[in-house]
């Protein structure tokens, strides 16, 4: 009796504290609800300001879920849960303390549309929900979300926030925030002067973005404060963005250059017009295919690495196919530069045909690795790491092969063989055994280039076509037969292409880049830096 | 080492015609069959779209002959490869129809290969079916258009966009590849936007080359027409390749489709299929069709295509429908006239009405175009399209569009008495003058 008395006790104690949530929780549930008669977008968005008001933490996971597209409806009870692919089927989750409710099939659910304007609604919402998060990069990101959506209504919270926030960067963004409500407050004059200052010190796209819209609408000294302010940070930003023309120069010059650098051995130093180069970079870029395939099927762990198992297999398949080429075709060629052009290209529309027949025509993914993904900025310019990789990896490469040339006795005989391949002969060099180790050189650099490539480019059968003049403009521009001619030639082809960008567009700036290269041509018929000696006259 | 060379040639040739040969279905001389053409490019950079249209094609046939053929014979699929070649697009259609014999074609994709074949099928009166969604400002006799015209797809996505739901946006940036599809769309879209009272410093346009790989440039301008405080758009008629560079750069610059939204008409499920779609979720599409509709048509449609084409993974779109909508109204054509003559069949094929894959019908009309509806959809994680917007009713394709000086005042109908592509309703004659 004791002991049953000392139980309901216990239980109504339990009852009694967790009394207060479960009233707030059930008006939540109540409103979550609603989700499952919510027919169209509006009736969605009304359902979604109504649980943002609610203020209650707990409503960020309903909310993220919605964005994401997890958010479903049972169709046999019409309740809302939280889902999570498993396998086949669909796990589905409470919505409020994301516990495990049941299994279901795809079937069973349906999925509670979001459209763009919707989701930008959520994100409004979770950003004044997340101002006080634990995690610095979510208050971040909130105050990022509150910046671009200013309104008198997050003026107090952000107060609130400001007042108790400790880090300093996450502070200066919370108050750039605040000073973007002000501005479409209807607080006093001097505090929206105030605000202007504020957001002209951040200075960049979206603080323009801004003061734009508050000249457009304001009077009297805000006005003038806010075009002032535009038009200095107009002033600024026209400097970065000569700054980024040239770093778009250099990074479309990197990718001239890997393409190019393969090229540079096997028609700048053997003399072979190798049509078939485009096709090697396509190998290559289908290896690294191949690779994140099977490390998706079997290795999930290690797709970070894929493109670092990806460089050795995709330079030993370039290179072994190179070698055919050279061994079953190009040796019977030497010294017929029509027939040599004519044969490989022939071999280069094979390999297409013969990729397309495996893999079929269509594009295949290769994904990016975590740290290739996303962009950093550098004052106001934002670069992407994909593209700084390849700029790095494109260098490492060149230099690599540089030492190859230069220092070891391989690279010797390679350039000896060039030089005066009859002296070399009777020197004792292979010559023929040379030239198909150097033609294999060029091709598993192509390879390795796809593998880069394929970060930025589609994957698909035609991807060397697009390559292959780029490669032999780059190689004829810097001189044939010298490696830092590449190098200079992809650089300056690049960054004259971007600088002309802007202003002539993509296609009339090819077209003038082209007409500089003909003219070029016609000065200096040999290219930027021309390889001395009798070789070039043979 | 010349003799060494020609064995090479040969063995090359010899490759080449064998290659050639195990493409092309074997064409029997056979007075039992009815042979249908099929004009796609199965090598060469549009291979890469128009494969799969060959292979919807060679799956309706088969089903058709397995519902007992067509007039009580069986169907014969002759296949060509025209090689992504405009000129050989011509001589092929004049083998298919000269030599083969074919009582239909169904081929292209681009509309520089239409407009190359198009003498040859005046001239030797065939019947072509034209999958694709395209400029418009064209109404052939021989020509059945059954993808979009501009106002099939271009003007309802537009609408879309500047509509609450789309995001009332103000500013315009119209991105295309440099051919004439791009141009001509682009051309129609101003003159509509200028119609809305949008200003010509809202707007601004650009084109890429054919295959255009890197977009730094490109996209950062974008980023800076877009921070003029109106919420901006773009509308891109980026063709084919181009597309995953594209998408890839406004990924890693950071572009949302929540701050600046992307509409495509050329991106559809097959585009996708290359790309990590995580950071482009809520980018938009137009299109007629998309794989995720949910209706059992299209989840027939969508069985019968992977066990035809053995892989669960491959994906159906807008022009698959469309060869799907054109070769059923063709069937029912040919029965309708009771003969395969082209002649008749043509005269038969307006009016003929044929389920679509969306749960309606569709009908073609005496302009040759057919009726449709828009579907708006949006990019999603998994690589498919969800529907955020359709058009209330069927969409009755506009050739002529309303919205160019040139072709204002033109309609087109195949019908008797008129039987006119561009008659112009301002001089009451045959023979007004398109913009391209």
């Amino acid at each position: 009796m004791n002991l049953l008395r000392a139980i309901g006790l216990l239980l109504l104690l339990t009852m009694a504290s967790l009394l207060p949530s479960s009233a707030a929780e059930a008006d939540l549930r109540a409103i979550i609800a609603k989700f499952a008669t919510a027919t169209n977008f509006s009736a969605t968005e009304a359902v979604v300001r109504e649980l943002a008001t609610s203020g209650d933490p707990a409503v960020e996971r309903p909310l993220s879920a919605l964005a994401d597209g997890n958010l479903y409806i049972r169709k046999a009870d019409s309740q809302v849960f939280v889902g999570k692919e498993a396998g086949d089927g669909i796990e589905v989750l409470d919505p409020l303390s994301g516990e495990k409710a049941a299994d279901a099939a795809k079937a069973d659910l349906t999925k509670i549309k979001v459209n763009n304007s919707l989701r930008r609604v959520i994100r409004d919402a979770l950003g004044t929900l997340t101002l006080r998060a634990k995690d610095a990069s979510v208050r971040l990101a909130a105050a990022a979300t509150m910046f671009k959506t200013p309104g008198a209504a997050n003026i107090e919270p952000l107060d609130a926030a400001i007042a108790a926030e400790t880090d300093a960067s996450v502070k200066v963004l919370f108050e750039q925030a605040r000073a973007a409500s002000v501005l479409v407050s209807d607080k006093p004059e001097a505090d929206k002067l105030a605000a202007v200052s504020v957001i002209a010190a951040r200075g960049d796209r979206d603080a323009l973005s801004l003061l734009t819209s508050v000249e457009a609408g304001a009077q009297g000294t805000v006005k003038e404060a806010a075009s002032a302010a535009v038009s200095r940070i107009n002033s600024t930003l026209a400097l970065w963005d000569a700054g980024q023309n040239i770093w778009y120069g250099i990074s479309l010059g990197s990718v001239l250059l890997l393409a190019a650098i393969g090229l540079a051995i096997t028609f700048g130093v053997m003399g072979v017009i190798n049509m078939a180069h485009g096709e090697m970079v396509m190998l290559g870029a289908y290896t690294t295919f191949v690779v994140q395939q099977v490390i998706r099927t079997s290795f999930p762990g290690l797709f970070d690495w894929s493109l670092v198992i990806a460089l050795p297999l995709a330079f030993l398949v370039a290179a072994l196919v190179g070698l055919a080429i050279e061994r079953g075709i190009i040796r019977f060629l030497y010294g017929r530069p029509l027939e040599t052009l004519l044969a490989t290209w022939g071999v280069s529309l094979i390999l297409q045909q013969a990729v397309r027949t495996i893999f079929g025509p269509t594009n295949q993914e290769v994904g990016n690795p975590s740290w290739m993904s996303g962009s950093f900025d550098v004052g106001q310019l934002a670069i992407t790491w994909n593209r700084l990789w390849i700029l790095v990896f494109a260098l490492a490469v060149f230099a690599v092969l540089l030492y190859v040339m230069k220092r070891t006795p391989w690279g010797l005989q390679m350039r000896a063989v060039t030089a005066n391949r009859r002296m070399a002969a009777s020197m004792g060099i292979r010559t023929p055994w040379v030239d198909a180790l150097t033609f294999a050189l060029g091709s598993g650099i192509a390879g390795i280039a796809g593998v880069a490539l394929s970060q930025i480019d589609n994957v698909s059968p035609n991807l060397g076509r697009g390559y292959i003049i780029d490669s032999f403009m780059v190689v004829v521009f810097g001189g044939v037969g010298n490696l830092w001619g590449t190098l200079v030639g992809a650089f300056s082809l690049g960054i004259v292409n971007k600088v002309l960008e802007p202003y002539a567009g993509a296609v009339l700036g090819k077209i003038v880049v082209l007409v500089l290269i003909i003219l070029f041509i016609q000065k200096r018929p040999r290219g930027l830096f021309a390889l001395k000696g009798r070789a070039v006259e043979a | 080492m010349r003799g060494n060379f020609s064995t090479i040639t040969k063995m090359f040739s010899a490759g080449v015609i064998a290659a050639g040969l195990s493409m092309s279905v074997p064409a029997k001389a056979a007075d039992d069959t009815i042979k249908v053409g099929i004009l796609h490019s199965l090598s060469g950079t549009m291979a890469i779209s128009e494969t799969t249209l060959k292979d919807v094609m060679l799956m309706l046939i088969e089903e058709q002959n397995a519902k007992g053929g067509l007039l009580g014979k069986k169907l014969e699929a002759v296949v060509v490869d025209p090689a992504s070649n405009w000129p050989l697009f011509a001589e092929k259609a004049r083998e298919l129809i000269s030599k083969d014999k074919v009582a239909a074609v169904f081929g292209c994709w681009t509309s520089v290969s239409r407009k190359s074949v198009l003498p040859v099928f005046s001239e030797l009166d065939n019947i072509l079916f034209y999958p694709v969604q395209y400029e418009g400002e064209e109404s052939e006799r021989n020509v059945f258009y059954t993808g979009a015209a501009p106002n099939q797809q271009a003007i309802p996505a537009v609408d879309y966009l500047m509509s609450a739901d789309g995001g009332s946006v103000k500013r315009w940036v119209l991105e295309g590849t440099d051919y004439v599809y791009p141009r001509t769309t682009n051309k129609i879209l101003e003159a509509y936007l200028k119609s809305k009272g949008v200003p010509a410093e809202d707007i601004m346009v650009n084109y890429t080359p054919f295959g255009f790989s890197d977009w730094q440039t490109e996209v950062s301008a974008i980023k800076k027409f877009g921070s003029a405080g109106k919420k901006t758009a773009v509308v891109s008629t980026v063709n084919g390749d181009a597309n995953v560079p594209f998408y890839k750069e406004l990924g890693n610059q950071g572009i949302k489709a929540e701050d600046i939204p992307v509409m495509a008409f050329s991106v559809g499920e097959e585009e996708l299929a290359g790309l990590d779609t995580g950071p482009l979720v809520g980018h938009l599409a137009a299109w007629n069709y998309f794989e995720s509709v949910d209706t059992p048509e299209n989840k027939k449609f969508i069985d019968d295509w992977h066990k035809f084409i053995k892989n669960d993974k491959r994906t159906t779109n807008d022009p698959m429908e469309a060869h799907y909508i054109g070769f059923n109204m063709w069937v029912k054509a040919v029965e309708k006239a009771g003969t395969t003559d082209p002649d008749k069949v043509i005269d038969a094929m307006v009016g003929v009405s044929v389920p679509n894959l969306t749960g309606g019908y569709s009908t073609m009309m005496p302009n040759h175009h057919i009726t449709k509806p828009v579907l708006i959809g949006e990019i999603q994680a998994d690589g498919q399209f969800e529907t955020v917007s359709q058009t209330p009713g069927l969409v009755m394709g506009d050739e002529w569009s309303d919205y160019l000086p040139d072709s204002k005042d033109l309609i087109s109908d195949w019908r008797a008495p008129l039987s006119c592509g561009n008659f112009n309703v301002a001089t009451g004659k045959c023979g007004g003058k398109g913009t391209n």
